[in-house]
């Protein structure tokens, strides 16, 4: 049995090494006017997971992932990351501090190319100031080549380079989904979120994303938090996961503790009738 | 070559430079349209504010002069001093900035995720606000600009085109300037959205909001951004208008013009707003020489609506912008 809950981190079973706490979540409720979206849920991402959430349709894990990304901001609990409680912060300012995340609902630059929707996932590492910018000067002209290295690696990484210069609109649904990631790496993420990286793929398509979300972690050790519907696809994927029903946690562990959960079996795999 | 070619080449050639000047205004729209999704009805009078200011700055005028006499019962007016012009118009750059800044404080942050209905409503008020405030800021009398850009008949095309033609061709030196000081514009903003990183923030919040706030662009200094450069247009679509046919409060009304080239050029492309302002330019001016024996003159004040009005027929989403496709 694995010990998880040790603060040094743990081994995993193919020899992954995981690491302290990265993010806590502490207590965090939730609420739209009268609904309860999260309900006093807390639970914490190590350096180095793949941290799933699960959960029927509307159980609340996108909003997680919001209150992660500091789309929404919780009525009550905390977010602590890196060691620090995080005050309210809009989303732009937490996508600064390391946290790049991907959308149910691709949201991507639909008239840009592939190239330079890319380069906006590196857009805070630029630090060239206005002016540089405006006359191509100083820093404005190296920088923009450094970091148009940085993406072409990750194009190569994520086997996208024969549509480099397609403008996204013109994409297939299961290249848009990698294209939407590779802008998340790009930005070098200390915690990378995934909303249903695989939802609406076929077969061969969820087989390529499982896989680079499986390099992606074990090549740059990126941290990685993923919401999905696929239960055996996030079992494969994932070191730990949370669990949640109607706004509330029902179960945290490894995925064989998850999947002897009584609660978690009666309310999201059916109970079973044989 | 007959007389009445050569008449038509002139009247394309002067069409060509006032299409420049039409596009000059369009181009603020599409800008803003763009970035925000905002018809932004104040940009003509955004035109107007800028030349009142650079007049106002150069002139050493005291800005609220009546307003503060009429309280303190003062007499002041002037400064007493000139503000040379390369010192006034980069100071009259940063006054746009101010209402850039303004604007998104007081009006875009608190309609954000409304209707674009509710925004271009914001706009109409903000259009009347702004030439209130001008017009209580530097007066409302007709003011000349000269900010040394020359004027009159260009020696050199007509000298050109009588040793050619044997006619000279009469052609203001002003829309000359004007055309070239625009290509330059138009240029300078090419380079600077698709090369550089703000300029690739601001295309990315044109495109999506929420993607953009994932990778980190804040929205609220990306419509500073573009409403500062909107502004910068502004003062140079201000400074053409006003050095032609004075600084005057009609100016706003250049707006009203911008439309037909909008409906053009599309909504979402700057060199639509180009191309469309240069149809109109050169359309006006040579369905004027043709038609005018026939119908009878001033045509051009109705033709630009004319030829909108048949583009919204053909091809509603103008020249280059981007195809309607209804989903269903």
């Amino acid at each position: 049995m694995l010990d998880t809950q040790s603060d040094e981190g743990y081994i995993t079973a193919d020899g992954r090494k995981i690491g302290g706490v990265a993010m806590e979540m502490r207590n965090i409720t939730l609420r739209f006017g009268g609904v309860v979206a999260i309900k006093d849920i807390s639970f914490d991402i190590r350096w180095g997971e793949i941290r799933a959430i699960i959960g029927p349709n509307g159980a609340g894990k996108s909003s997680m992932l919001n209150v992660i990304s500091g789309f929404y901001h919780p009525q009550e609990g905390e977010v602590i990351y890196k060691g620090y409680k995080r005050p309210k912060m809009k989303p732009y300012q937490v996508a600064r501090q390391g946290i790049a995340r991907t959308f149910q609902n691709i949201a991507l630059f639909e008239g840009m190319s592939v190239l330079d929707n890319i380069m906006t996932g590196r857009m805070h590492h630029m630090k060239a100031n206005m002016l540089q910018q405006a006359l191509w000067w100083g820093r404005a002209s190296r920088e923009e080549d450094e970091n148009r290295e940085q993406v072409e690696k990750i194009i190569d990484f994520l086997e996208i380079q024969h549509i480099r210069k397609t403008p996204v609109a013109r994409l297939p649904y299961g290249l848009k989904k990698r294209v939407e990631l590779a802008r998340a790496l790009a930005a070098e993420p200390s915690i990378l979120l995934l909303d249903e990286p695989m939802a609406g793929m076929n077969v061969e398509e969820k087989e390529d994303m499982c896989r680079f979300i499986l390099d992606v972690n074990d090549e740059f050790g990126t941290t990685t938090v993923l919401i999905e519907h696929d239960m055996g696809v996030v079992m494969d994927l994932s070191d730990r996961v949370v669990v949640m029903d109607y706004g509330k946690k029902i179960g945290d562990g490894t995925p064989d503790e998850v999947r002897g959960n009584e609660d978690v079996i009666r309310a999201y795999l059916g109970v079973s009738h044989d | 070559m007959p007389d009445n070619l050569l008449f038509a080449m002139e009247a394309t050639l002067n069409g060509l430079t006032a299409g420049v000047m039409y596009a000059l205004v369009a181009l603020g729209f599409v800008l803003i349209f763009k970035a925000s999704g905002i018809f932004n009805f104040a940009q003509g009078v955004m035109a107007l504010f800028a030349a009142l200011t650079l007049v106002g700055l150069q002139s050493g005028q005291v800005p609220f002069a009546h307003l503060i006499n009429a309280i303190f019962g003062t007499r002041i007016h002037h400064f007493g001093w000139n503000m040379p012009t390369l010192l006034a118009i980069p100071a009259t750059v940063l006054v746009m900035i101010g209402l850039a800044i303004l604007v998104e404080r007081f009006i875009l942050k608190h309609l954000v995720n409304q209707e674009p209905i509710i925004l271009f409503m914001a706009t109409i008020g903000l259009a009347y606000l702004l030439e209130g405030v001008g017009d209580i800021m530097w007066g409302a009398e007709v003011k000349a600009l000269d900010v040394g850009l020359p004027k009159g008949m260009s020696g050199a095309v007509d000298d050109l085109t009588f040793g050619w033609f044997g006619y000279g061709f009469y052609i203001d030196r002003l829309e000359l300037w004007a055309a070239g000081i625009a290509a330059i514009l138009v240029a300078s903003l090419t380079i600077f959205s698709q090369y550089t990183k703000q300029g690739r923030a601001l295309r990315a919040v044109a495109d999506d909001h929420q993607a953009a706030l994932s990778v980190g662009i804040s929205l609220r200094f990306i419509w500073v951004l573009t409403w500062s450069i909107a502004g910068i247009v502004a003062l140079v679509a201000g400074i053409m208008w006003g050095s032609k046919s004075g600084v005057q409060f009609s100016l706003s009304l250049i707006a009203l013009k911008a439309l037909p080239v909008l409906i053009l050029g599309g909504f979402t492309s700057i060199p639509g707003a180009i191309v469309g302002g240069l149809i109109i330019g050169v359309g006006e001016k040579l369905f004027d020489f043709y038609m005018q024996p026939i119908i009878g003159g001033a045509t051009e004040n109705w033709f630009a609506y004319m030829l909108a009005l048949v583009f919204l027929l053909f091809r509603p989403q103008g020249l280059f912008g981007e195809r309607i496709i209804e989903r269903v």
